[in-house]
């Protein structure tokens, strides 16, 4: 066994172990000075990118990675799993490959954008807490350590959207979104007990073998309702969305595209609730859930758009226009479950019930890197002005040319034209869920252009105009920045250009994870 | 590997292949430019035919004013659906306790949906 093969049969838990070592030891590297804390930070998330990808080579081979803490193989005693393990499906590193793409570009954009502040050693910490919650959250296969790595996750964001302490507003989001986060949180762990009480297991393979449609009872009703409305309210889907936007808006924007992976790994917790752990059942007609998550993805696409169009803030444009971008997520995975829940339709539909899940699914990694970028050109043009108001920006495209082009590139993604990325998973979706019902797919185009008029309104009050005398002197974003937005620029391009490719490498394994619940829990359970 | 990249991608109703596109276009634009290069005879620079025209207005001598700031753009719009962005205006209230009793309203609906109550 050579060290590639032992760095994969460790993968799962390094990834999360990684980011944790390296948060504990920031406080202690900063000690160092600044540039050594942030080489050691950008070296932690390298790491563990490696080790994503190579965990992802071999998930996406056809295989389902476990790795059982404190044990070897064995999991099973006398039909019950007795130990914590992490079981990694398509599903799973595709979520991990989000995380680490969106916490490495934050973590270089913070080199420059972060420079001033002060508390930076707590700044660092807490944002790789933040990543790690988010790693298990997606990798772990037991229910009761995906609702720690939740609390992590929220905790850890919670300090870092209050992290401009001096701004009453960036408080009071952050203590709003304590708030939604605990109680969303409460339930979980609610519903945890009442599956726990009855099926006396916690791990999520375990379970889903154990929900079948003869032993589907009110506990697991009521169980599904808990877990569906708390990471519904965390995914913010409306319209329990409003915590969102303040919270996007409010955090600094390289929090701010990370927040965007937390919300998606909370995303990730409803997919995995609706397929895999309600897997069985998901036919059984009063488990309809196709259709909730169809119009709940219609209404928060619609608020999003609305109210985008009367933002003028920046970033909490921006938010709205990500709230927006998470409607479509719903929608496309929403009719892919409608068709898939209901045993009359035929094969052909399963076909585009598959396409939407497809649409879906890749819509996730797109709006991860548009909306992404497009915080981190907020956050350049806060930085290079201290402005956010869109109504006392104006020209600032002759100081700032590149930084301006990232925009045109995540305004274009964002709206789905073509030739980004957003077109190619948007496309899906309007197409599918066309045939499911052909107002669905109006109603999202029709939003998509409201989208794109939207971002053309800040490109045009922010980056075009007169010369503003105040902004005469400004300039364009610091090289770390740059390099950030460039990176996320460079993936949306490469997307845009070759749909083909990342549907079948990344988003088809993802997919057959969450059609295919059966593999993953028969990895574990042998069928028991 | 470089055969993958170029493969039209299949939606499930159509196609889609942005490298065709993008060529397309890259032809379409370097049209353009050529016609473009050959110039429009009728301009005549520093003429009235240049200037700005506000609706027979004279332009202001600060050119700041002749931005039209964000929250005036897509006024009419804006005017049109006003029923419906004041009544999401109202949803967003900016409290715990309003976001609590959503998240609440939501548990109710579900409920009814799969047949809890």
């Amino acid at each position: 066994m050579n060290i590639l093969d032992i760095l994969l049969q460790q993968s799962p838990a390094l990834i999360v172990a990684t980011p944790l070592l390296g948060a504990f030891l920031t406080p202690l590297i900063g000690k160092l000075g600044y540039n050594v804390r942030n080489i050691f930070i950008i070296i932690i998330l390298a790491v563990t990118a490696f080790l994503v990808f190579l965990l992802a080579s071999d998930v996406f081979s056809g295989n389902i990675h476990t790795y059982v803490f404190g044990g070897t193989t064995s999991t099973v005693l006398s039909n019950t799993v007795i130990r914590i393990l992490f079981e990694v499906d398509g599903l799973s590193i595709f979520m991990a490959i989000i995380t680490v793409i969106l916490s490495l570009a934050a973590v270089i954009y913070s080199w420059a954008f972060m420079r001033e502040e002060t508390g930076q050693d707590k700044y660092y910490t807490l944002l790789l807490l933040m990543t790690t919650g988010m790693f298990g959250m997606v990798l772990t296969g037991d229910l009761f350590n995906f609702f720690v790595f939740l609390e992590i996750t929220s905790i850890a964001s919670c300090a870092l959207i209050a992290f401009w302490t001096h701004k009453a507003k960036a408080v009071e989001a952050a203590f709003n979104y304590m708030v939604i986060s605990t109680i969303g949180a409460l339930f979980v762990l609610l519903s945890i007990a009442f599956l726990y009480g009855k099926y006396d297991a916690l791990n999520i393979a375990k379970l889903a073998s154990r929900i079948t449609p003869v032993s589907f009872s009110f506990i697991d009703k009521l169980s599904l309702i808990l877990l569906l409305a708390a990471l519904t309210m965390k995914a913010g889907i409306a319209p329990m969305h409003m915590w969102l936007p303040d919270a996007y808006g409010r955090a600094p924007a390289s929090i701010s595209i990370i927040l965007v992976g937390a919300t998606q790994a909370s995303l990730y917790g409803v997919f995995r609730i609706c397929f895999t752990l309600y897997g069985n059942v998901i036919q059984i007609p009063e488990v309809s859930l196709g259709w909730i998550m169809v119009i709940l993805g219609l209404i928060t696409m619609l608020i999003g758009v609305f109210m985008a169009m009367i933002q003028i803030d920046f970033k909490k444009l921006i938010a709205y226009g990500a709230l927006a971008e998470l409607g479509y997520m719903f929608l496309g995975v929403g009719t892919g479950l409608t068709i898939l829940s209901n045993p009359q339709l035929s094969l052909a539909s399963n076909s585009f019930a598959l396409q939407a899940m497809k649409g879906g699914i890749f819509h996730i990694i797109n709006d991860a890197l548009d909306v992404g970028l497009l915080f981190l050109v907020a956050g350049a043009v806060y930085y290079a002005t201290k402005e956010s108001s869109l109504n006392n920006l104006g020209g600032i495209a002759r100081n700032m040319k590149y930084t301006t082009v990232f925009f045109l590139i995540g305004l274009l993604a964002v709206s789905g034209i073509p030739p980004m990325n957003g077109f190619a998973s948007k496309l899906l979706i309007y197409e599918s869920v066309y045939q499911l019902n052909p107002i669905l797919a109006i109603i999202a185009i029709l939003a998509s252009i409201m989208l794109l008029a939207i971002m053309v309104k800040v490109f045009y009050s922010a980056f075009l105009g007169p010369k503003i005398d105040r902004f005469q002197d400004i300039r364009e974003a610091p090289k770390s920045m740059l390099i950030a937005m460039g990176i996320l620029a460079s993936l949306i391009i490469f997307f845009g250009l070759f749909p083909d490719l990342i549907v079948n490498t990344l988003v088809e394994p993802a997919v057959k994870a969450i059609t295919h619940p059966t593999s993953y829990i028969l990895w574990l359970t042998g069928g028991v | 590997m470089f055969e993958q990249l170029l493969k039209t991608f299949d939606t499930g109703n159509g196609y889609w292949n942005p490298l065709v596109w993008g060529f397309a276009f890259l032809i379409i634009f370097l049209i353009i430019y050529i016609l473009r290069g050959r110039g429009n005879p009728s301009y005549k620079r520093g003429t009235e035919q240049t200037k700005v025209f506000l609706s027979g207005n004279p332009e202001y001598e600060n050119k700041e004013l002749l931005h039209v700031k964000a929250s005036n753009l897509y006024w009419g719009w804006v005017e049109s659906t006003k029923w419906v962005i004041n009544t999401l205006k109202k949803m967003h209230t900016g409290r715990a306790n309003d976001y609590i009793l959503w998240f609440t309203f939501m548990i109710a609906i579900f409920m009814l949906l799969l047949g809890v109550i």
